[in-house]
């Protein structure tokens, strides 16, 4: 097996007497999509920080590519790409000259960034915007320019936090599939999500965390079959009925969780529960059948949904 | 244990860091001076603009109502200098007041930045370096203006150009160190040039001797550093008759704020940005 190109032990980031990451482990292999999913506040923003060698750990240990960030903060983060949660794009320059003034950044020559910008804008499909101001773009179109900026310097590691918040589902799929070209491309990907559909389409290995901690690890398949059922059959009584509701329903399915809206019904087979419900003299107003996600996998680990 | 591709990835990382480490600064500069397209014309309009006004308003106008001069030389030599070094002055100033609040808050362009093998030290330089361009620029102007309205008198009086930079560096990186801990928009900005900017300008010699003042509301001159490169830039461009190592004291204090100011902003800015 490759040797890891992040290694974290006991990773801990404490501010004033606020624990912001508890003692994390784990291993990031090279060419391997890697994601940290939680909550907002869960500690994935200064991990990621800290993993992108500009936040200093409190305790623990930490290894990129070999090196220590404290002793070689320069030397990693030449060699990483970061997209960040909140866009810095540099709104007075033009879109072609944030690539060329960040490309300088890294020593690259004038004429080797400019060369890599025209290449960039064309992957991030903002050929015929290159002279737009940064304004005047769209979110996806500012997030896609924040990822080919973070390209610039062709990083063996790609950080992304957040890289689809606040944008709408068709420029969450654009995204998406410029991400995942540089996965077939090799290029090690890290990046912190609370979109379960995200951390599913983008990740071959990740772990939930919350409140700084880990709570468990694995690929996003084998985290929904250790912690949740095949299929969740999900039932709406009318949030007053919902609870009285729940008591008769015990023993369906595997296992129930009530929501302030709904009741969630893990079942190996959500249609075969369904039928239960409805012969114990139960009528939900509404039923849906579904596939188990990393929702119910993070509902089942910490009591509490991804998004609140 | 490393493996032999960890040993290359490490050795790789150390050869990407070595030319950010070196020339980091100059690359902060580099990008500072081509955001500058935007707003170029201004700059250049404001650089010929303002010393016409200042020059035609006190050097002509106000030094009508004082024929005699003051000492040895006529009013518009002895406020010509002060007007050079107030324009250094206003560059610094608005250079390190919005731009840094902006670059930390509203388009953070540092947290960028501070993500590539560029540090917050660096950042700053790279600032500075950018901002001292801009005022030689400016000063320069300045000084050509004033030598064509005869205010020059001295062989040395291009030197006054350095020390007008010097001044308006000293006063930059005194504001930097405060702008750069601003963390919530205040009206601090507009505080600082009503309760700052201005007094320098009123109580630094500019437009009489600091000894006209009375003795107690001299201090604030002798604290100013705009004071002490308004002197300096007299003594430089008409050679004004001070004592030697009051001259030197200029420049001391001047160049004291700068390393001072400059050390405070770098750690200002490391702190935040690597929180």
């Amino acid at each position: 097996m490759p040797q890891p190109v992040i290694t974290a032990s006991q990773l801990t980031k404490v501010y004033g007497d606020f624990t912001a990451v508890d003692g994390i482990d784990f291993e990031v292999a090279p060419g391997e999509s890697f994601g940290l999913l939680g909550p907002n506040g869960a500690g994935k923003s200064t991990t990621m920080r800290m993993v992108g060698a500009v936040s200093t750990r409190t305790s623990g240990a930490l290894s990129i590519l070999g090196l220590d960030p404290n002793d070689h903060g320069p030397d990693i983060r030449s060699q990483l790409g970061v997209v960040p949660q909140q866009d810095n794009l540099d709104q007075e320059l033009r879109v072609r000259d944030n690539l060329l003034v960040y490309g300088r950044y890294f020593g690259l020559p004038r004429a080797v960034v400019a060369e890599r910008a025209d290449a960039l804008l064309e992957f991030a499909q903002l050929t015929d915007r290159k002279k737009a101001k940064v304004d005047d773009l769209s979110g996806g179109m500012k997030r896609r320019l924040t990822i080919a900026r973070a390209l610039i310097n062709e990083p063996r590691i790609l950080l992304l936090d957040e890289p689809t918040t606040g944008l709408d589902p068709q420029a969450r799929h654009i995204l998406w599939d410029r991400l995942f070209r540089l996965k077939e491309q090799g290029t090690t990907l890290v990046l912190t999500t609370h979109y379960m559909d995200e951390a599913e389409q983008l990740c071959d290995r990740l772990v939930v965390v919350d409140k700084g901690r880990i709570m468990a690890e694995g690929s996003p398949a084998a985290l929904i079959r250790e912690y949740s059922s095949k299929e969740v059959l999900e039932v709406r009584f009318g949030s007053d009925k919902n609870a009285e509701a729940a008591e008769r329903m015990a023993g369906v399915g595997d296992r129930l969780e009530v929501l302030p809206d709904r009741i969630l019904v893990y079942s190996e087979n959500g249609e075969a529960a369904l039928e239960a419900v409805t012969h114990m003299g139960l009528e939900p107003i509404t039923s849906l059948v579904r596939r188990s996600s990393l929702e119910d996998v993070f509902l089942r680990l910490t009591g509490r949904s991804l998004i609140e | 244990m490393t493996s032999l591709d960890q040993r290359q990835d490490a050795q790789r990382a150390l050869a990407g860091g070595a030319a950010p480490r070196r020339w980091g600064s100059w690359y902060i500069a580099e990008h500072r001076i081509r955001a500058m397209k935007g707003y170029a014309g201004d700059a250049i309009f404001q650089s010929f603009g303002n010393p016409l006004i200042y020059l035609f308003a006190l050097g002509v106008g106000l030094a009508s109502l004082v024929p005699q001069g003051i000492g040895e030389v006529s009013y518009l030599q002895f406020v010509a200098p002060a007007l050079m070094a107030t324009a250094a002055m206003t560059v610094a100033a608005n250079e390190t007041s919005y731009p840094i609040m902006m670059g930390f808050k509203w388009n953070p362009i540092f947290f960028g930045m501070n993500a590539s093998p560029i540090t917050g030290g660096q950042i700053v330089n790279g600032m500075m370096i950018h901002i001292a361009l801009r005022i030689v620029v400016t000063v320069a102007i300045y000084f050509g203006i004033i030598v064509l309205f005869g205010a020059v008198p001295s062989g040395l009086g291009w030197l006054a150009i350095g020390a007008a930079t010097l001044t308006g560096m000293a006063i930059g990186v005194v504001l930097s160190t405060y702008t750069s801990t601003i963390e919530e928009d205040r009206g601090q900005m507009a505080m600082l040039q009503r309760f700052g900017i201005t007094p320098l300008f009123l109580f630094s010699g500019t437009f009489f001797p600091l000894d006209q003042l009375p003795v107690w509301l001299q201090p604030i001159g002798w604290a100013s550093p705009l004071w002490h490169g308004t002197e300096l830039g007299r003594v430089l461009t008409y050679g004004a008759d001070e004592p030697i190592w009051l001259t030197v004291t200029h420049v001391g204090y001047l160049t004291t704020l700068l390393i001072v100011g400059l050390w405070a902003t770098r750690k200002h800015f490391v702190r935040r940005l690597n929180k």
